[in-house]
Parts: C-alpha cells; sequence; structure tokens
C-alpha cells in the first residue's frame, strides 16, 4: 500500500485512541474530586495532567493545576496537541487524506464525530461536560468498532492496529507512573485513605474495577494494578497485551526496508519477552518508576523505527 | 438584476408543462409543502456526512462549503440528449485533432485558418510538447463542454474545459442523494444511470497506456491534497476505481520512469489522472518552485514510460481566443459542418471588433481570455457605471486580453427558492472522455443553477447551486 496512506492510517487510529484516554482521564479526575474530603482539592487534576503526558506544555502555560484549566487544557485547547478537539481535529485529517483506503462507515464515524464536536464548547457545565466524554469514549468505541467489523486484513488494517496499541501502551504506562509524580499530602497517608483511593482511580480511567475483582478478589492492593496493567495478557489495556497486538501485526507486514522493518520488529519482540517473562515483584523491587520511565523510552523509539521500516 | 428578455423555460412555466417534465410535474404536485422542506434538510445531511464539501480556504468561515443542491431535476429527452451527445463528440475530436496539429505541423495554421500568433505567443502553448506521439493522439482526455440553452432547439457552446474540469462526482453524488431521498421517482427506470461514470473513465484511462507499459496498466489519480477546493471529487473517483490516490510526494522518477512510494518497495506506475495544472506539474520543466508536482515526470511521459491525464499543452484548445476558431476546427479536421454553435463571440485583438464592443459594452458580456470561474468577467446589463468604465480602459490597453459576446436570455428550470418555486437560470456541463479506443459520454452531465433571482453566474464559487440531471431513457 501506499506509505502515505499507511502512516496516515496509523495516526488516525493513535489520535482516536488517544482522545478517549484523555476523556477517560478527565472524567475520573472530575468523579475522584468530587468525593474528596481533604483539603487539596487540586491533586486529581494535576494527576491528569501528569497521566496525559503533557505536563511540560501545561506548566509552560499555568502556575497551577485547577479543574477550570486542566479541563479546558486537556479537553478543548488548541495549543496542545493532544486536547481532544485537537485529537478528533488531527484523526479526521488523517482521515481525510486516505479517504480511499477507509470504509465509508469508518470515514462516516470520523467526520460526523469531527461535526458533532463543534457543539461542545467550553466552558461546559458539569452535567454537559460528563455528557460531551461519554460522547467521545462512545464515538471512539464506535471507529474502533468498525475498523474491527470492516476493515479488510491487509497492511492497512495492521498499522491502523499498531498506532492504536502503541498509543495506548503508552498512555496505560503512563496511568501507571503517575503515582510517583503526585505526592501524598503526608507521609503518614501512604497507605491511607487518600491512597487507596488513586490506586482506585487509577482503575477506573482504565475501566478495569471488575477486571480487578475477577483477577485478584479482595481490596485493591498497588502490586495487583501494576501487574494487571503491566504484564497481565487477560487484560486488553496492558502493556503486555498491547505488546502481543503490536508484535502480532508487525510481523505480518510486508515491508520494504527489510533492515529497518527488521530492527523494528526486533525491538517489539524483546519487549514484548521484557513483559512476558517478567516478575511484578522483581519490577516493584527494581524501582517502578525507572521500569515504566524505560518503557515509555522504548515504545517512543518503537514508534520512529517502524515510521523507518516502511517509508514513512 | 433581472434579465428583460423572455427566457426560455425548459418545464414549460409558467405555461404548459413540456412533455419530458411530465413525470417531475406529477411528483413535485403530489408533495406536501412541508415534506419538501424536510427533505432539504435530509440532503443537506446527507452531503454533509458523505462529506462532499467544496472546500474555499481563503474566504474565511466554514472552510469547508456545500454546493446548495437543488432537488428538482433538469431533465433531456432521449432524442435532445441524442443530438448534443453527437455534437459533443465531434467537438471533443476536433479538439484534440486541433491540439496534435498545434504539436505536430500546425496545418491548420499554414492553411490560414487560424493566426499563427494566437498559439505561439499563448502562455498555454507549451514547447515541450512538440513532437511528441502520444496514444490515440489524444490530448483532452476528460473534456468538460460548457453548454446553454436558450430555446427548445437552440443550444450553444459556452466555453470548452481541456485541462482539468472537475465537478464529475456532483453530477453522480446528486443522483445518488436523489435516489435516497426519492426512490419512488425512479422505480420505474426512465432516467439513463450515470453511476457508472467512474467505470468508463477507468476504461478510457486503461486505453491510453504508454507504449513501453507491459501488461495491465497501472493506474493512480493524482491529487494537490486535502485543501486543494475538489478533493473530495479527487478522493471519490480514486475511489469509485479502485486506484491509488496520490500526492505528488509519493511518486517519484529514476531514469525515466515514474514509481510510487508504497510500504513494499516501489512500484511502476503507468498512467496518472493527474488533477493539477501544467504549471506545478514538474518542478524540472515548469515552475520550478511547485512543491506539489513530481520531478522528472515530463520526461518519463517524453520516453513513452508514462501517460499523464490530460496532457500537458491540452490548455492551448481551452482558451477564449481560441474558442472562436472551434467550429473551423471542426471543418478543417474533420471534413464536417459543426453540430454545436458558438456563442457568436467578437474578437477584441480586431480594431473594428473592438469598437463595436466598446460601442455596446452595456448590452455584452466581456470575458478575459484566460480567466475562469466568472471571475475578470463583465455582463454589460448588469454592471454600475463604475465597472463599465473600468472595463473600457482594460479594453483600450489590451484588447487581445479579452472577447466579448451577447448576453444570452439562458433557459431556466424550476427551483426551490425562499418564496417557493421559482424559474432560475442554469448551465450545462457533460463530461466527453476520450479514449485511444473511442469517446464515452455517460447521460447528461452536471446541471449548475444560478440561486439569486435573474443571476446569470453559475459558478459555485460565487453562490450557484446544482441539480440532478435527468436524459429520459425513452
Amino acid at each position: 500500500m501506499l506509505a502515505r496512506a499507511a502512516e496516515s492510517l496509523f495516526w488516525l487510529a493513535r489520535y482516536m485512541e488517544r482522545a478517549d484516554y484523555v476523556a477517560r482521564l478527565l472524567q475520573v479526575a472530575g468523579h475522584m474530586n468530587a468525593v474528596r474530603v481533604d483539603s487539596d482539592r487540586n491533586s486529581e487534576w494535576e494527576s491528569a495532567i501528569v497521566a496525559s503526558g503533557s505536563a511540560k506544555a501545561y506548566f509552560a502555560k499555568h502556575a497551577v493545576a485547577n479543574e477550570p484549566t486542566v479541563i479546558d487544557f486537556l479537553a478543548f485547547d488548541r495549543d496542545n496537541a493532544s486536547s481532544i478537539v485537537n485529537c478528533i481535529e488531527i484523526a479526521r485529517r488523517n482521515a481525510r487524506a486516505v479517504r480511499t483506503a477507509l470504509t465509508s462507515d469508518m470515514w462516516e464515524a470520523v467526520n460526523a464525530t469531527w461535526q458533532e464536536l463543534a457543539a461542545y464548547r467550553a466552558p461546559l457545565s458539569p452535567d454537559r461536560l460528563n455528557e460531551f466524554l461519554d460522547w467521545v469514549k462512545a464515538r471512539v468505541g464506535l471507529f474502533h468498532g468498525i475498523v474491527a467489523n470492516e476493515m479488510l486484513r491487509l497492511d492497512g488494517y495492521r498499522f491502523a492496529r499498531v498506532g492504536q496499541f502503541l498509543e495506548r501502551a503508552d498512555n496505560s504506562a503512563r496511568l501507571l507512573d503517575v503515582k510517583y509524580h503526585v505526592r501524598l499530602p503526608t507521609v503518614d497517608d501512604v497507605g491511607g485513605v487518600v491512597d487507596y483511593y488513586q490506586w482506585v482511580a487509577i482503575l477506573r480511567v482504565v475501566g478495569a474495577r471488575r477486571a480487578y475483582r475477577v483477577l485478584f478478589k479482595g481490596p485493591v492492593q498497588p502490586a495487583h494494578v501494576a501487574e494487571l496493567l503491566i504484564i497481565r495478557t487477560e487484560f486488553p489495556r496492558s502493556l503486555a497485551y498491547c505488546y502481543q497486538q503490536i508484535t502480532q501485526h508487525l510481523d505480518a507486514i510486508v515491508s520494504f526496508e527489510a533492515k529497518a522493518a527488521a530492527e523494528a520488529k526486533r525491538q517489539a519482540h524483546s519487549l514484548y519477552a521484557d513483559l512476558r517473562f517478567g516478575f511484578i515483584d522483581q519490577i516493584i523491587g527494581n524501582g517502578l518508576h525507572e521500569y515504566l520511565t524505560d518503557l515509555i523510552q522504548r515504545n517512543e523509539r518503537l514508534g520512529t523505527q517502524i515510521a523507518k521500516g516502511h517509508l514513512f | 438584476m433581472t434579465v428583460s428578455k423572455p427566457c426560455f423555460d425548459e418545464m414549460g412555466w409558467p405555461g404548459e408543462v413540456r412533455a419530458p417534465y411530465a413525470l417531475i410535474d406529477a411528483w413535485l404536485k403530489s408533495l406536501p409543502p412541508e415534506h419538501q422542506a424536510m427533505k432539504r434538510r435530509e440532503a443537506e445531511v446527507l452531503f454533509r456526512r458523505i462529506g462532499i464539501t467544496f472546500a474555499v480556504y481563503t474566504e474565511g468561515g466554514d472552510p469547508e462549503r456545500l454546493i446548495p443542491f437543488d432537488f428538482i431535476p433538469r431533465v433531456l429527452a432521449q432524442a435532445e440528449w441524442q443530438r448534443l451527445r453527437r455534437g459533443l463528440e465531434q467537438r471533443a475530436r476536433a479538439l484534440n485533432a486541433f491540439i496534435h496539429d498545434v504539436y505536430h505541423d500546425r496545418e491548420i495554421i499554414r492553411a490560414g485558418r487560424v493566426p499563427e500568433k494566437l498559439i505561439l505567443h499563448n502562455s498555454e502553448f507549451r514547447p515541450e510538447m512538440e513532437g511528441l506521439d502520444l496514444p490515440g493522439r489524444m490530448y483532452s482526455h476528460i473534456a468538460g463542454i460548457d453548454m446553454v440553452r436558450t430555446g427548445p432547439d437552440d443550444y450553444y457552446v459556452l466555453e470548452d474545459n481541456c485541462r482539468t474540469p472537475s465537478g464529475v462526482s456532483y453530477m453522480v453524488e446528486n443522483r445518488e442523494v436523489m435516489q435516497r431521498l426519492f426512490p419512488d421517482l425512479f422505480r420505474r427506470n426512465l432516467v439513463a444511470p450515470v453511476a457508472h461514470y467512474p467505470d468508463e473513465l477507468l476504461a478510457t484511462l486503461r486505453s491510453l497506456a504508454p507504449p513501453n507499459c507491459v501488461g495491465e496498466p497501472t493506474i493512480v489519480l493524482l491529487t494537490p491534497g486535502i485543501y486543494n477546493s475538489a478533493y473530495y471529487e479527487h478522493a471519490f473517483l480514486a475511489d469509485e476505481m479502485g486506484i491509488e490516490l496520490v500526492e505528488g510526494a509519493d511518486l517519484v522518477v529514476s531514469k525515466d520512469v515514474c514509481y510510487m512510494r508504497t510500504t513494499a518497495g516501489l512500484a511502476r506506475v503507468d498512467v496518472i489522472y493527474r488533477r493539477i495544472d501544467d504549471d506545478y506539474l514538474d518542478p524540472l520543466v515548469f515552475r520550478p518552485e511547485s512543491m506539489l508536482g513530481v520531478p522528472g515526470v515530463h520526461f518519463a511521459n517524453r520516453a513513452g514510460n508514462l501517460t499523464l491525464t490530460n496532457a500537458v499543452g491540452a490548455g492551448i484548445a481551452d482558451d477564449k481566443a481560441v474558442y472562436i476558431h472551434v467550429p473551423e476546427m471542426v471543418r478543417f479536421y474533420l471534413g464536417e459542418e459543426p453540430l454545436l454553435r458558438n456563442v457568436p463571440t467578437h474578437d477584441c485583438s480586431k480594431p473594428d471588433e473592438l469598437r463595436y464592443v466598446l460601442d455596446h459594452l452595456n448590452e455584452l458580456v466581456v470575458k478575459a481570455v484566460h480567466g475562469s470561474g466568472g471571475y475578470g468577467m463583465l455582463v454589460g446589463p448588469h454592471a454600475s457605471r463604475a465597472e463599465l468604465e473600468s472595463f473600457r480602459t482594460l479594453l483600450k490597453t489590451k484588447p487581445q486580453g479579452y472577447i466579448a459576446q451577447p448576453t444570452l436570455a439562458l433557459s431556466t428550470v424550476p427551483t426551490f427558492v425562499e418564496s417557493g418555486i421559482a424559474p432560475r437560470h442554469v448551465d450545462l456541463r457533460p463530461f466527453v472522455l476520450c479514449g485511444a479506443d473511442r469517446i464515452r459520454v455517460v447521460p447528461g452531465g452536471l446541471t449548475r443553477v444560478a440561486l439569486k433571482e435573474g443571476s446569470l453566474v453559475v459558478n459555485s464559487s460565487q453562490g450557484g447551486g446544482t441539480k440532478d440531471t435527468w436524459v429520459l431513457e425513452s
């Protein structure tokens, strides 16, 4: 297929996935904030910014992270490349550039999302905001569903899936790493109520409250949350699952730049092997933050290598 | 702004309904008014969802505008269409023969039928094309011939578009939307289909494979990209034909062979249906600063490894000063009498004609020889005194840059407007496909309608709309 079309499909799926993740982050931050009893009412908003991977850009513009500015930044700010509005805009631009590689339902799903977006203008009331975030999740779900049901299993489909799962791996890693960045009010709070709710919040973002109960039972424990998000292939938002998908799709793509593409495959398989055969105790023992930081960097390098291997 | 002369209404409004419109008349009478408004909204939603937009990025506002669609069809009887079709084929043959001649022996100039100056000093003349033989001797493979009508049997060619005429996607999609909105209207199969246009186009492009092509040609559509106003059409046609939609950066020429960059390496390309102007096509030959084109593509063409449609230099035939000579081309190359008439045209480069034009400026339409899209044009009867004066000056300083024509009383077709149904002026752009094997014309074409009362300007960039165009099967 046309290299430019492969690239556009890759980014189309990636930005749709990102829009979904940012919507989830905002929803959980709002929920956490509503049930908070202590005085530090801004920490959830700071967590959301950190977990979105845009802390640098945010703090260059705003001094503090509070509810209205974070919502605006993550949902509507045109200056934030990863705001929901921008994600949808960029996704649609990529879709438009490869219209001939999309099924008509795929195109109409992206195009209608982009059109309906105009109906949501900042600032939104809390009810309306929630409706907006639900809508974003539903639209992205629709999109990925159409991809699954309609696309021919050729290279175009595989590039879209690789884009989606690279993005998801990045998101899950950042989400888990948020606990490193957001300090608890006091040292005594470790293992306390606030700490507990923060771990629960992480599960909520990835929609894994029930998944946790099925796999681990009992109260939420940090090590189990880490295990779920990192190495459990049963859970479709875990890093291991993402890499299972990435390796599988990369292996099936016929490539021209044999050396560069082989290097992309090697990197992906090496990462997958680490995840597949890792022990959670060891990962935590060696430092979860260091582990996740390394993973985020390798994930990013893989993205670059895929572009090289396929003439993007 | 109304045209004072009485106009021919194709439906017969307000008098007796003309025969081809009997079906439309019965249908309109059965359509309750509240239904009409609802269907108009439905149509708009359909167009937006499908993304059939016409992008105008320079003027602010919604960059992706819809061209207003009026759902009262414009109807031609089969006999009316057959006459037109024969005329269109004849004209397209003559135009292609002319372009071939211009880049070869220039017999028409030597015979004194067309002035040499008009060709060799024309900015659309491309000396790079001299002596090159093209498949089937065809240059303008996709030609849009703009027609107007002033009476039951009076058709005129307004202009020929020999380069990259657009609008054909509207012809196909207007029908598609009409069928979705009013399926009952089509149940009796009275209307000739148009949905096979992309198949006909593909067959045409296949017939044009270059001399060095082995086996089935690989065909691509070259677009300037998503910001081009006709991008939707490019994507639509590529999709319908099942060919790749490429941008300049996707193509590369090596040793006079053109390739596209795919994830599996370079793949040879044999035919490019390009929707980029000559000027931007090949920075090595034409404008060096062009980012849209493909360096070396012209040499691949010259080496017989690639066909470009439409051919470089085809624009020499659609210049408005050259237009005057098209009937003569039909006689000269085909030995036939032209079936389609030209609008009587004054060549302002001739002193006596210029004098006439200056004396009758308020009755005439003056057009810049190289203008298009309804710009650079004066409609005498509707012009202000200041506009008349500015054109008077232009004509005196650069008479060779203009032609003038009488204001025609363009035919009207009933159209939905604010106040209900009213007659509005229309034109017609049929698309003539000229392959190396034969000429193909899909029945009908794109009908454009001037939505403003009395207005004669149908261009979509200036508030024109479109209609579904029906050719009745019998």
